[in-house]
């Protein structure tokens, strides 16, 4: 790749990173902290590849030629003969991330990626604060099986909890409701299931984005083998939403 | 007189002149351009190409992995390119020990400093050696600063509540296998499976233009290996059924084995794999630290950057001996500071 087809390649991934983090695209491939990091290195990226245009295109020679005498094409010189064969020719996969945001834009991690892992273990807890006033009151999924799983339930029996989610199959029949958590980027994601019992709307499959609210219960499914536990909550009434634009926890 | 050269010149010069077979063939920015108008042009059938499920869980890993890393790796080659054009060579030779069995340490510690994962850490180690830092010293640097910075120190603490000793396996580790594979390169190392890492030629350029030809070349060049990295990773992350793991949990030799293997494999950010060893409840703290201290140091998108910036020469010596190291040193410091299994 010469210098100029690098610079453009470099004006491209830098445009589409500033697009998606200008966006809420972002959030379904990394954590809403990381978007300032984003813009700035979008913008970096925009700024030097306008930069080395201008320079190239200044400096002389046909921009589409071989190497000739750019500073940057040292390493292609390193071969002896001809361009491209090693070195920046890698820079051509740069590409593919910027076709694969532009043009197919990957969904947020959904059902499919649920199914693959156990539902992630809840982080033991001492002290639980209790519950805000609201009624009925949002929660976190996380939050709800925390407290399921280390409270015992205790700070959210006799409250109605609400809880939005995707839905994804159980295996023994019915649906979890489910977030994906992350910690930095949908590599790292983590499904945390929550059993639905009770009735849902008819209709709904898997990857409906569902609000449902509903009571604690002490139905909890344990997995041996991965030391899963899901804990249940009974579903009083349930309707679908419109997916979150932050669709992880 | 003026005709016999200018006969010459068309039948001489097209063999030897390197610029006139190239015209023969399309430059780079025409490639580029067919190859934006291809994919435009066939955009319905690509996105169809994603849609079942598993095709779109690969393809959202993937550009997860690439986006999470760019910030890192913008960082660090800015870094890198800063410390190519403004930092003197002489300043690494006042900054560190001269006696190279010393400096290794020194610059492993040294890790503590660079908030960020190992994307960015690549680049700035290559712009140490092209500084004229000896190279044991800038790869204790390299491996150790992904794992030892604040931010990762600080990540490993809240996935591990009340563990505090977790922390300082991983430091302690992490410090230690970086500095025995500088050691080990100081010992067995040789000068010739290094490919000096390539860079543009700075001479005579202004040192805003020399900055800028250094950041261009370094992040297409990093960037490229990051996507091989990422595709391997993607791929990794999207096949290897979940269930594996439990059946080796068990076993703890195995289970140690198993969860470095997986470290590589996923390719997981350094300020992240510490929430995901807090996940694996099944498998013994010590094998989770084997997966805390190998991942950062190496895995399948590291080799790819480590292999783009040093040579393959380099990588397929470098990394199998940083796994064994990191290994042997997760499994002592387990024994010692978290009770064994």
């Amino acid at each position: 790749m010469n210098s100029l087809a690098q610079s453009v390649t470099l004006l491209l991934l830098g445009g589409v990173v500033l697009r998606i983090s200008l966006a809420d695209v972002y959030l379904r491939y990394v954590k809403e902290g990381l978007r300032p990091y984003l813009i700035a290195a979008g913008v970096v990226l925009v700024v030097v590849a306008i930069a080395t245009m201008i320079r190239d295109l200044r400096a002389d020679g046909p921009a589409d030629g071989p190497a000739d005498g750019l500073a940057d094409e040292a390493e292609e010189h390193d071969d002896g003969h001809g361009h491209s064969h090693r070195g920046p020719s890698i820079a051509w996969l740069l590409t593919l991330p910027v076709f694969a945001i532009f043009l197919v834009a990957p969904p947020a991690l959904g059902s499919y990626a649920a199914a693959r892992s156990g539902s992630a273990a809840v982080q033991r807890q001492a002290e639980f604060a209790p519950l805000p006033h609201a009624d009925p009151v949002a929660m976190t999924n996380v939050d709800y099986a925390t407290r399921a799983i280390w409270d015992k339930g205790t700070s959210l029996r006799g409250r109605t909890i609400r809880l939005t989610g995707f839905l994804s199959p159980r295996p023994a029949g019915g649906f979890y409701l489910t977030r994906i958590l992350l910690s930095c980027c949908a590599a790292d994601g983590r499904p945390i299931k929550i059993g639905l019992d009770g009735e849902l709307p008819a209709g709904l499959k898997a990857d409906d984005w569902i609000q449902a609210e509903g009571q604690y219960t002490v139905r909890q499914d344990h997995n041996k083998a991965t030391r899963e536990t899901i804990v249940f909550l009974t579903v009083t009434s349930a309707h679908p939403v419109t997916p979150p634009a932050e669709p992880y926890e | 007189m003026t005709v016999a050269p200018a006969d010459q010149a068309p039948e001489t010069s097209p063999p030897q002149a390197p610029p006139a077979p190239v015209r023969w063939r399309p430059g780079s920015l025409e490639v580029l351009t067919v190859l934006l108008v291809v994919v435009v042009l066939l955009r319905g059938q690509l996105v169809r190409l994603f849609t079942s499920p598993a095709m779109a869980t690969w393809a959202t890993v993937f550009v997860s992995i690439v986006v999470q890393a760019i910030p890192f790796l913008v960082l660090g080659v800015a870094i890198s390119a800063l410390i190519a054009v403004f930092v003197p060579p002489s300043f690494f030779a006042r900054a560190l020990p001269s006696r190279p069995v010393l400096a290794v340490p020194v610059a492993g510690i040294c890790g503590v400093v660079l908030p960020g994962c190992e994307c960015g850490s690549v680049p700035i180690a290559g712009g140490l050696v092209r500084r004229g830092v000896t190279p044991a010293a800038a790869f204790a640097f390299l491996l150790s600063a992904p794992a030892i910075n604040p931010v990762v120190l600080v990540a490993t603490a809240v996935a591990f509540p009340g563990r505090p000793e977790m922390v300082f396996a991983r430091f302690a580790a992490s410090a230690v296998t970086a500095i025995v594979m500088g050691w080990l390169w100081l010992r067995f190392g040789r000068s010739e499976w290094l490919r000096s890492p390539s860079r543009p030629d700075l001479g005579g350029l202004s040192k805003w233009s020399a900055f800028l030809a250094s950041a261009r070349h370094d992040v297409v060049h990093a960037g490229g290996f990051l996507v091989v990295g990422g595709l391997t990773a993607a791929t990794m992350n999207v096949t290897i059924p979940q269930h594996w793991l439990s059946a080796v949990a068990g076993h703890e030799v195995i289970a140690v084995l198993a969860l470095a293997v997986l470290a590589v494999l996923l390719s997981i950010c350094s300020e992240a794999d510490a929430f995901v060893a807090a996940s694996l409840s099944q498998f013994s703290l010590t094998a989770r630290l084997a997966f805390l201290v190998v991942g950062p140091m190496i895995d399948l998108k590291l080799f790819a950057l480590q292999a783009g910036t040093f040579g393959r020469r380099f990588a397929i010596r470098f990394a199998p001996a940083t796994f064994v190291v990191a290994i042997a040193v997760s499994v002592v410091t387990g024994l010692l500071l978290l009770g064994g299994a």
